[in-house]
């Protein structure tokens, strides 16, 4: 029996953890998977750290992933990597966004946002894939692709055929954003 | 077909394939989805109704016209809609009628964490709960049969964690119903003969249901080690099985409301130890206890926030081990008003203004949140006016410094009322509605006062001036909170005349599709003097940079309310 597989994502209330984590309960479920997705809706949507779970095996109870659960966390921001940290598991693997967005309580002067925290969480011996993921995005057409950006990234970690990711980004994003979304993907996967 | 689906949609499927015709529904996290993927299937009819108790008692009229019916709230919605059902309770149904009530653990987008178990016991009415999406389109088709069959409605309870999380289920035909109108006196007109004559059917209805909750499908035994037997429903049965699969015993509950009494005292009998595990309230447990049976729960598992399978590790001592994490200390990150919000401007001025600030259900209960900091209260749906009222009648003096703050939604929710009050009882404060004509934190939904239905078609419109003229007051005047000098000139005139006024505070939520942004501002480095006058209003597309302001471009829509601040000009950008 395969053992579940635990995906966070992580980020800032709309930045479009919504589509990714979609994206990646239809692919697993493609796959043939049982699959559990779970989002938070509402006030934490309006700019606040949100977590997304995506949980894939043979079979899957629990529809959240706790602390040192997390084979991967997909983050959109480095803080919001920083702060969801203890949920990796042991010999777990980040893909992260270097993008830093500043939160209110930094903004005010109230807090302050932390300096080089790739690096400071690589010297706890964790396996971070950082890359600027909206420099990425904005080339590949629009600065809302770093979802895309960021998933082309994880595809590396995954034994899954390229097709099969393009048929479901595909069936998930508008027509008119298909080809944007391919290239953000490639740069992503390519990075 | 199998497909992965939000516990909400598959309500809203289960609500297709039992043939309901009607559904009618207030938006409330965690429960909007159902009725907005509802009205997404053809033929059927849903609505936005203006509050949780006008969409109960039209889907009860729909019931008793021989439709199956339905409504979903959120849990504080159910108190709001508390006053039919528990009446309802007494004179039962004609075609099916069932309600959804999500409750939120962890209170991710709610003002408290009430169980609303106690509900369906309070109104005697049978209570399902569903595990997962699967069981959300089961539970919700089945619910229609026990309504039928028991003469009742039916709760159904969701959860956050049940109705956002998307699991896979496997979806069926729809199968329509239709049952004539027969006139009963007795049975629908509740005045105390008639009900004296219902109670007892209701109570013998209980009964019933819990005769039938003993062999009924939706509780289930699993058998495994009998060292440990487990009561569980609801998410609390996927946290139990994360942590021990089949190593012990389980009673899974999918009805809670009756319990069956002989099912649980043979359960407790083939175990050696008895817990309960459920989020929230201790209802199960206090009931297994009242059965005279030795069992464990809220010793173990506290009664505040979700659960999770790591806490469920720690009840029962099993090990488990945490990542990494720094030793730096990590700002959080509350949620904030979007860049460009139309109320931003409003909460600048009444800060400024050093007003005490009634409070509301809505995005603007933000304000709240520093630097802002504006507001003095939030209770519930409605709530700023008829506190506004209270403050002010026993206290002349705060009339001139005390506003309320409603959305145009929650206004015509419950707000219409508290003005009626304001204005027959003759109290002399400042009301301020906030329209953004839409729903905003529950995902932009449409209501009375923006002119659309729910499927955005062109609908009745109520036009809020008129109707506070209507109520009696006399200063009812509009301003625009994206023009600071307006809203201010709008806001101390108000405050200072003796009498009672509203303001509405007028401009379209910013992230409307319709709303059309500016460019992005800029800052120009050599006039800007590191004043900071523009980040007191708190826009997150703001921040310092080498002691001089930058703007975000990628979040800023150009409404120009920091421009209105800078003594020195230093914005550009701004249009027309």
């Amino acid at each position: 029996m395969m053992e579940t597989k635990n995906i966070i994502i992580v980020g800032v209330g709309g930045q479009g953890s919504l589509l990714a984590s979609k994206i990646l309960g239809d692919l697993f479920l493609t796959k043939g998977y049982d699959v559990k997705v779970s989002e938070v809706h509402g006030m934490s949507q309006r700019g606040g750290s949100v977590i997304t779970y995506v949980r894939f095996g043979d079979k899957v109870a629990s529809p959240v992933v706790d602390e040192g659960e997390a084979d991967f966390i997909v983050s959109f921001e480095i803080l919001e990597t920083a702060r969801w940290l203890s949920y990796l598991k042991k010999d777990g693997q980040i893909v992260t966004n270097l993008q830093e967005i500043e939160p209110m309580p930094v903004i005010t002067g109230a807090a302050v946002y932390p300096e080089n925290l790739a690096e400071k969480i690589k010297a706890k011996g964790v396996k971070v894939d950082a890359l600027d993921c909206l420099d990425l995005a904005k080339q590949a057409g629009s600065a809302k692709a770093v979802n895309i950006v960021l998933l082309g990234r994880l595809s590396h970690y995954f034994d899954i055929d390229e097709k099969l990711w393009e048929e479901i980004i595909e069936k998930n994003v508008p027509k008119k954003f298909l080809e944007l979304n391919k290239k953000a993907f490639q740069l992503g996967k390519n990075a | 077909m199998k497909e992965l689906m939000l516990g909400n949609k598959a309500v809203a499927r289960g609500l297709y394939e039992a043939g309901v015709e009607f559904v009618s529904s207030y938006p409330g996290t965690p429960s909007t989805e159902i009725t907005e993927e509802f009205v997404k299937f053809d033929d059927v009819y849903a609505e936005w109704a203006p509050n949780e108790k006008v969409a109960m008692e039209s889907a009860f009229g729909a019931s008793l016209a021989g439709r199956r019916a339905f409504c979903a709230q959120k849990h504080v919605g159910l108190n709001v809609a508390a006053d039919p059902l528990y009446t309802m309770s007494y004179t039962g149904v004609n075609a099916g009628m069932v309600i959804v009530v999500a409750d939120d653990a962890g209170m991710h987008s709610s003002q408290n964490e009430q169980d609303s178990r106690r509900h369906a016991i309070a109104a005697k009415v049978p209570m399902l709960e569903p595990a997962d999406s699967a069981e959300a389109l089961e539970f919700t088709k089945l619910a229609y049969e026990i309504s039928e069959t028991f003469d009742t409605p039916v709760l159904v309870k969701m959860c956050t964690r049940v109705a956002h999380s998307q699991s896979i289920v496997e979806t069926g035909e729809r199968k329509e119903f239709k049952k004539d109108y027969e006139k009963n006196i007795g049975k629908y007109v509740m005045m105390p003969g008639n009900a004296k004559k219902r109670h007892p059917i209701v109570e013998e209805r209980t009964r019933k249901l819990a005769e039938y909750a003993e062999t009924s499908p939706l509780n289930r035994e699993e058998t495994g080690g009998t060292w440990l037997g487990i009561i569980t429903a609801s998410t609390s049965y996927q946290y139990v099985k994360e942590v021990f699969g089949d190593s012990v015993s389980v009673l899974k509950l999918g009805m809670t409301n009756p319990l069956p009494e002989n099912l649980i005292k043979n359960f407790a009998k083939k175990v050696e130890r008895l817990v309960v595990v459920e989020e929230l309230d201790p209802v199960i447990e206090e009931a297994v206890r009242a059965m005279g049976i030795k069992v464990e729960g809220r010793n173990l598992l506290p009664g505040i926030d979700e659960f999770s399978q790591n806490k469920i590790r720690a009840a029962f001592g099993k090990n488990f081990g945490v990542g990494e994490s720094l030793e730096d200390a990590i700002p959080p990150r509350p949620p904030v008003m979007c860049a460009g919000c139309p109320h931003r401007g409003l909460f600048y001025t009444l800060k400024k203004l050093n007003c005490t600030v009634l409070g509301d259900i809505g995005c603007y209960t933000l304000g709240a949140v520093p630097p802002l900091a504006a507001m003095d209260m939030t209770l519930c749906m409605g709530a700023s006016i008829g506190a506004l009222h209270g403050f002010t009648k026993v206290n002349n003096e705060a009339a001139k410094n005390t506003v309320a703050v409603i959305g145009d939604s929650t206004f015509v929710h419950s707000g219409m009322t508290g003005l009626a009050n304001v204005a027959y009882n003759q109290s002399k404060g400042t009301i301020i509605i906030l329209d953004n004509s839409i729903t905003g934190m529950t995902g932009h939904q449409q209501n009375p006062a923006t002119g659309k239905n729910i499927k955005g078609e062109p609908a009745g419109r109520i036009d809020l001036e008129a109707l506070c003229r209507a109520m009696g007051i006399n200063r009812v005047r509009v301003a625009d909170p994206y023009n600071l000098k307006e809203i201010e000139a709008a806001v101390k005139e108000e405050l200072s005349v003796d009498e009672a006024s509203v303001i509405i505070s007028r401009r379209p939520c910013a992230l409307l599709k319709e709303v059309k942004h500016k460019a992005p501002l800029k800052v120009d480095k050599d006039k800007c003097i590191g004043c900071k006058s523009c980040m007191k209003i708190g826009c997150p597309a703001i921040s310092m940079k080498d002691k001089k302001a930058v703007v975000d471009a990628n979040q800023c829509v150009g409404c120009g309310v920091c421009a209105g601040l800078c003594p020195k000009n230093a914005f550009s950008g701004v249009e027309g």
